[in-house]
């Protein structure tokens, strides 16, 4: 799949700036359908992990209130040009999805 | 949110999958094995202490000034409240995001291994104004810090 994630990695004086961006509803399942005033299902990304050549660089749990569409961004130390980064989600339904790009 | 209501929840949502042609059974058994994992009584806490003790471990943090948490005095969108943090000290293993007016307080917890900066930024959503806090875990001691953000337009409910 891999259309969901938006990622960009860039080194400068050993430090890298992971910046991205997943397409997501991130329902939190408190808010109402305006017409049926059902309640629309939770469907938000629980675990997103980052890893950096194979080891983990940050590993987030993620509630309902982050935002729809979320974006994430941290930076590590020890990443070269070059160097892959591949993040992963997975959402309160079972959907995930991952994608790889190496380091500006 | 009760048990009960988070089955029916999830019931839905996988009758919702198998309708757009998913294997009935792939949807039903893996969220279960997500929710494992999952930091599940955290998230659901209804208040800021109870968020921080089952998130953290402990209730009681010692307010820092070494964290730093960047986010708008007025957000006009509360959907959509960009807030970085970002932690002046060694060894933190991880930083904890929470919203002190929402239903349920916590947004994140973002687990630092060694070599990751103290520095996350992200979006949450405000339901109304209140507090932004954040919870630093560093050398096995609570920091906290907050920042209040007033939000002309609620982010939850329609």
């Amino acid at each position: 799949m891999a259309k969901t994630i938006k990622i960009r990695a860039k080194v400068k004086d050993g430090i890298t700036t992971v910046k991205s961006l997943i397409t997501h509803p991130m329902e939190t399942g408190l808010r109402k359908n305006k017409k049926t005033g059902e309640l629309i299902p939770a469907h938000f990304i629980q675990e997103v992990i980052v890893k950096h050549n194979g080891k983990e660089v940050i590993n987030c749990e993620w509630g309902g209130s982050i935002s729809k569409n979320p974006y994430l961004a941290f930076k590590f130390k020890g990443g070269k040009k070059d160097d892959t980064i591949e993040l992963s989600w997975k959402d309160n339904k079972g959907q995930s999805d991952s994608v790889t790009a190496k380091i500006r | 949110m009760k048990l009960n209501q988070k089955r029916r929840v999830f019931l839905k949502g996988s009758v919702a999958a198998s309708t757009v042609g998913l294997a009935v059974g792939a949807g039903l058994l893996t969220p279960a094995t997500v929710l494992a994992a999952w930091n599940e009584s955290a998230f659901h806490a209804k208040s800021v202490d109870e968020a921080i003790k089952a998130a953290a471990g402990a209730p009681v943090t010692e307010p820092s000034d070494k964290i730093t948490i960047k986010a708008p005095d007025i957000a006009e969108n509360g959907a959509v409240v960009p807030v970085s943090v970002v932690a002046d000290m060694d060894g933190v293993d991880s930083i904890t995001l929470l919203v002190e007016k929402n239903a349920t307080p916590l947004s994140a917890i973002f687990h630092l291994p060694k070599g990751t900066l103290p520095d996350v930024s992200t979006r949450v959503k405000m339901g109304k104004t209140g507090d932004v806090i954040a919870v630093v875990k560093a050398g096995g001691k609570l920091y906290s810090a907050r920042k209040g953000v007033k939000v002309t337009i609620g982010g939850c409910g329609g």
